[in-house]
Formats: C-alpha cells, sequence, structure tokens
C-alpha cells in the first residue's frame, strides 16, 4: 500500500521536525537514552568479560574427563581429596593416563617493589604437560628444578614487569616467603578469582605449601584413550569413584564454574539488575521528554487531527520520534562505551570485547525501551480532542 | 458532487453533562446555508456557537437531530465518516494553531499530505502559490515565531484554502488580530473562496467584518432566531 508508506514517511518526517525543532529538548533526550546505552553497555560488558574469564582455567586444562570433590563449589577455592580416587580411575580399561593437579592462593613479592600480593599457584607433574598453556617458554625440565616457577604475564603489573627482567637475566622471587626463581612465562590471564598465575611442579607445589600433603589433590584430570567414548567413560567413573567426588566432562566442569558465578556469588544477578535499572532510567526519561513534548503540542495535534489526520498518524508520530531517539542516541553510546571499555580493560587486565552480538543486542534493548516509552506517552495523544480547538 | 446545500441543519439539539447536571447548549437549530454561500454566525457568548461549528465540522459527535454536512448525514456517523468528511473542510481557529516546528510553507503542505496523488513538489508549489495569494510570498520558509499575528492568521486562512475544501468553517478568526490586519485576513478569505466557489461559515463578534458576509445569522439562547438581511 503505496499511500501507508507514504503517511509513515510523512509522519517520521513531521516527527523528526518536531524533534529538531527545540536542540535544547532534543539534547536532554539524547543523554538519556546515552546513559541508558552507556549503563547498559558497561554492565554487560563486565558480566560477559567475568564470565569468559571463568572459563580460562578449565578451558586450558588439557584433559577429557575431571574429578573434583563434591564440596568444591569453584576451582579457585577447590577442597582437595585423596589422590587414591584419581589413581582408582585407572582401573577403567579406556582410561590412558591420570594426572593429579593442585591449586593454590598464596602471596607472591613484586621483584622490584617487594610488595606482596596474591596470585593463583598451579601445580602439575612437568611431564604431564596438563596445561596447554600458550606461550610457555619454561621446559618441563627446568619446572622440574627444586625451587622453579612460570608466571603468567597477562597478570595484573602489581606482581612486577617479569617478562621485562626475565630479558634482561635470571630472576629470582618470594613465593610464600620461599625463594623461587622464575624460569619462564606463560599467557592465561587475570580473572574476578585470581590477579595473577603461577605455575609449578607437583613437588615445587608441596615446598610452597607445605601444610599441604601431595596425596590431597585438588582436580584430577584424565585422559581417555583415542576413540573412546567420553561420556560413557564417565558415567561409568561415576559408579566405580567414591561418593565424595564429581566426574565432569570439560563442559560440564566449565558449566559447574559457570553456575557457581552466576548462582552461588549474585555477581550474575547483580549485572543483570544493572542492566534491567539502567534501561528503567533511561525509559523513564525518555517518556518524560515524550510526554512533556505532547503535552506542549496538543493543540497541534487536536488541530491536526480536526484536520482530518487520524488518531493512527498522530500515533506514528510518536513512534517515529522514539525511534529517532534511540537512534539518535545509541550512536553516541555505542562510542562512549567503546571508550569505556578500553579504559576499563587498561585498569582490570580483563578483556572486555564488544562483538557485533552486544551491539546489536544493545541496540535492540535501547530501541524497546524507547518504543515502550513512546506506547506510555502516546495514552496522553488521546486527549488531544480536536472540539476543544474552537 | 455538487450538493445545493452545503449545510443542512434540522431539529438539532444538545447537552453537556449528565443526568441533573444536564446542560442544553443547542434547543433545536434549524440551519440550512447553499453551497457557495457565505454566512456570519453572531450571538451572545454562551449561546452554543462553538458547539454548532464543532457539530457542523465533524469534530463532536450529534446528539438528537440531523447535520448533514455536504450530503453525509453526521447524526449517527461513524468516527471513519466523521474523519473523512473533515477531509471536505477547511478550519480556521481564533488561535492560527500552527505547527511551531515547522515553516509556512511546511504547515500549508500539511494540508496536501492527506491527499493522494501529489508529489512532494507538487504539494510544495502550492503551498507556495497560495502563500503568495494571501500575500506572503517572502515568508514561506519563516517559521511561525518569526510571523506578527496577522501573517500567522494568513498561513492558517492558506492552509484551510490550499485543497480546495468545499467548506470553511471559522471561529473568531479576527479576535486576536488588530483592526487592520483581521480585516486584512478575512478579505483574503473573502477573495479566496469566491474564486473557488467555497461554502464560509464564520462565527465572529467583529462586527466590522460583517460585511463579508451575504448572510447574517444570530444563535440566542440555543435556537437560530428569525434571518436579518446583512
Amino acid at each position: 500500500m503505496a499511500s501507508t508508506l507514504s503517511q509513515f514517511g510523512f509522519s517520521a518526517k513531521l516527527a523528526w521536525r518536531q524533534l529538531t525543532h527545540e536542540k535544547a529538548k532534543l539534547f536532554a533526550a539524547v543523554l538519556g537514552v546515552l546513559f541508558a546505552c552507556v549503563l547498559v553497555f558497561m554492565q554487560l560488558g563486565f558480566r560477559d568479560s567475568l564470565y569468559a574469564s571463568i572459563g580460562t582455567l578449565p578451558n586450558s586444562l588439557q584433559g577429557d574427563l575431571f574429578i573434583q570433590h563434591k564440596q568444591t563449589e569453584a576451582l579457585w577455592r577447590a577442597i582437595p581429596f585423596h589422590r587414591q580416587q584419581v589413581y582408582r580411575a585407572l582401573s577403567h580399561p579406556d582410561v590412558e593416563r591420570v594426572m593429579p593437579f593442585y591449586i593454590g592462593q598464596t602471596p607472591w613479592k613484586n621483584p622490584e617493589t617487594q610488595a606482596k600480593r596474591t596470585l593463583m599457584v598451579l601445580g602439575a607433574e612437568p611431564s604431564d604437560a596438563v596445561m596447554s598453556l600458550p606461550g610457555m617458554t619454561a621446559t618441563a625440565a627446568q619446572l622440574t628444578r627444586e625451587n622453579t616457577i612460570a608466571f603468567d604475564t597477562l597478570s595484573r603489573p602489581e606482581f612486577g614487569p617479569i617478562a621485562a627482567l626475565l630479558a634482561q637475566g635470571p630472576v629470582d622471587t618470594e613465593v610464600n616467603d620461599r625463594r623461587m626463581d622464575i624460569v619462564g612465562t606463560f599467557r592465561l590471564g587475570a580473572s574476578f578469582a585470581a590477579d595473577g598465575n603461577a605455575l609449578v611442579s607437583d613437588q615445587n607445589f608441596i615446598r610452597i605449601f607445605p601444610n599441604r600433603l601431595p596425596t590431597m589433590v585438588d582436580i584430577g584430570i584424565i585422559r581417555v584413550k583415542p576413540g573412546a567414548d567420553v561420556i560413557a567413560v564417565r558415567d561409568a567413573l561415576r559408579g566405580l569413584l567414591d561418593e565424595n567426588v564429581h566426574v565432569f566432562d570439560k563442559q560440564g566442569i566449565t558449566d559447574y564454574e559457570f553456575a557457581y558465578w552466576k548462582n552461588n556469588v549474585p555477581i550474575g544477578f547483580i549485572f543483570g539488575f544493572g542492566v534491567v535499572m539502567g534501561l528503567v532510567v533511561g525509559m523513564v526519561i525518555v517518556y518524560q521528554i515524550l510526554f512533556t513534548d505532547i503535552n506542549n503540542h496538543l493543540n497541534e495535534f487536536a488541530t491536526l487531527k480536526a484536520m482530518g489526520y487520524s488518531q493512527g498518524y498522530l500515533y506514528k508520530v510518536v513512534f517515529a520520534s522514539s525511534v529517532y531517539l534511540a537512534l539518535i542516541g545509541f550512536i553516541p553510546g555505542y562510542f562512549l562505551s567503546l571508550g569505556l571499555y578500553e579504559l576499563a580493560e587498561s585498569v582490570t587486565y580483563i578483556a572486555m570485547p564488544m562483538p557485533l552480538s552486544k551491539v546489536i543486542s544493545v541496540f535492540t534493548m535501547v530501541l524497546v525501551m524507547c518504543i515502550l516509552s513512546g506506547c506510555l506517552a502516546m495514552r496522553k495523544m488521546r486527549q488531544a480532542n480536536p472540539a476543544d480547538m474552537f | 458532487m455538487t450538493v445545493a446545500n452545503a449545510i443542512v441543519v434540522q431539529n438539532l439539539t444538545y447537552s453537556y453533562g449528565e443526568g441533573a447536571l444536564r446542560r442544553p447548549v443547542l434547543k433545536g437549530v434549524d440551519l440550512t446555508i447553499k453551497a457557495g454561500e457565505i454566512v456570519i454566525m453572531t450571538g451572545p457568548s454562551g449561546s452554543g456557537k462553538t458547539t454548532l461549528l464543532t457539530l457542523i465540522g465533524a469534530l463532536r459527535a450529534a446528539q438528537e437531530g440531523s447535520v448533514k454536512v455536504l450530503g453525509q448525514e453526521l447524526a449517527g456517523a461513524s468516527q471513519r465518516q466523521m474523519i473523512q468528511t473533515r477531509l471536505d473542510i477547511g478550519y480556521i481557529f481564533q488561535q492560527h494553531n500552527l505547527l511551531k516546528s515547522l515553516t509556512a510553507a511546511q504547515n500549508v503542505a500539511m494540508s496536501l499530505e492527506l491527499r493522494d496523488g501529489l508529489t512532494t513538489a507538487q504539494r510544495r508549489d502550492m503551498a507556495h502559490k497560495i502563500l503568495a495569494d494571501v500575500g506572503l510570498a517572502d515568508h514561506v520558509d519563516k517559521v511561525p515565531a518569526q510571523l506578527s499575528g496577522g501573517q500567522k492568521q494568513r498561513v492558517s486562512v492558506a492552509r484551510a484554502l490550499v485543497a480546495k475544501p468545499k467548506l470553511i468553517l471559522a471561529d473568531e478568526p479576527t479576535a486576536s488580530l488588530d483592526k487592520v490586519s483581521g480585516q486584512e485576513a478575512v478579505n483574503i478569505l473573502k477573495k479566496l473562496a469566491r474564486e473557488q466557489g467555497t461554502t464560509i461559515l464564520l462565527v465572529t463578534h467583529d462586527y466590522r467584518i460583517h460585511d463579508i458576509a451575504d448572510r447574517v445569522v444570530e444563535l440566542e439562547d440555543g435556537i437560530i432566531t428569525p434571518a436579518k438581511p446583512a
């Protein structure tokens, strides 16, 4: 229907002219939308980077199945269990290899400033190469030596410029007050659970944590034989091992970590709440502005009705106004958020990506927010009564 | 459509309020206006002039009696029929009621956007032409805030006339204007209406403009009193 289409064009044109007529008001409306945009972008950004950082550790563990204590809420605070459980898994014919894995938190002394800060120490048999850590420069032989450690260069800068120091010569520092030689680096990344990471052999792990028993491990990593059915092995192991441990596949351990951050720690809720609040505040601002605008132009709208314009046409004007506001507010909001993401990355050392999917979903939210405000404001439009014009 | 009578009102009554508060305003109005006639309606305030005008203009639904405007019976008409009838009527209000965000030409063109089959350029040309006819050729691109009261009312005259309506309804069009600009506005209105053969029903207290009318009718206490020659 060409006439319907052109009528929509007319109402959009009128909406645009009315919006741009009063620049100060338009500016206020755009600020409202921009505010909502930035708030939603930041909340989603923090949430997504949190979620992304959760997967970092489990994803880097090279294994098919994982054993952890049922009381373990999250890897950074794992409850140790006896390594017998891990070795017992070897009795399954499809299990190729088992690898005990240790996780601990301990202070690390910045070799430059001598300031101490807690990081996460991961321990494994070096020859297991359980961790396919990108950029690992330390060899298994180096890590097998007494008192050696590898450092995560994506840790926060408070741990010291380790990579730069290593380039100049050998570096040592104190980890849990024990002198350790830094023999190499890798790249894992800081997360909400750990400001930094370091990797040691199982022997050195016990040296750093003298009150930990070598018999008590935090995770058991299992590699199954090539061609074996991982899920079937998992289910078989669940029957084989004690009641007090979980047996997860890779997806399972990642999901378990996610569930902890999403539910046990109400961080997911907090960010979701922030998104909703941002949208509500934005909606109220846009509603206020559209409502006042309609109220101020009530006699103009009534005049249009007297001239033969339908109620529907006037609704379209309000609708078009809200779509325009969403568009005009979103564009600066997007660029401002992009800058703030970079700022946040430089402060938190946690990646905050801006994928297209996020841009689209935030725009959709802001658009729906503006249209809802428009629908609320439209009710005022019904009061435009042409009979009152004479 | 040629109709001999532009407006036929028969035994029209209208009341405001409900129940005990019911207050009749029109008490059996009979009024016939021939096509092409220019009629002025006077009467004391509160006599129901404006109510009658809004009923004829299809802005208010008639309750009892008959209101036939341009051949369409408005008593009991649907909202759709009323909106359709409004398209054939040009309105001039006491206040100019121009859209503040639009230029004079854009305001006038608003009357044309509801008509199918016109290009943007045609609408603009028609708006410019009629604005020239009302003496505002140099002011087409000004917004209402940049125009004087008389100029604004002439823009609203142009807006009412541009779509060549069959009927013009005007309520106190000179009330907010000084003598000279008021006289100017109604003279232009009369001249252009005569050229287009448009019927005009004009409500006014302003006796200075009575001379433009073919006929003056008086509404008093809800009924039309016997016609007086202009």
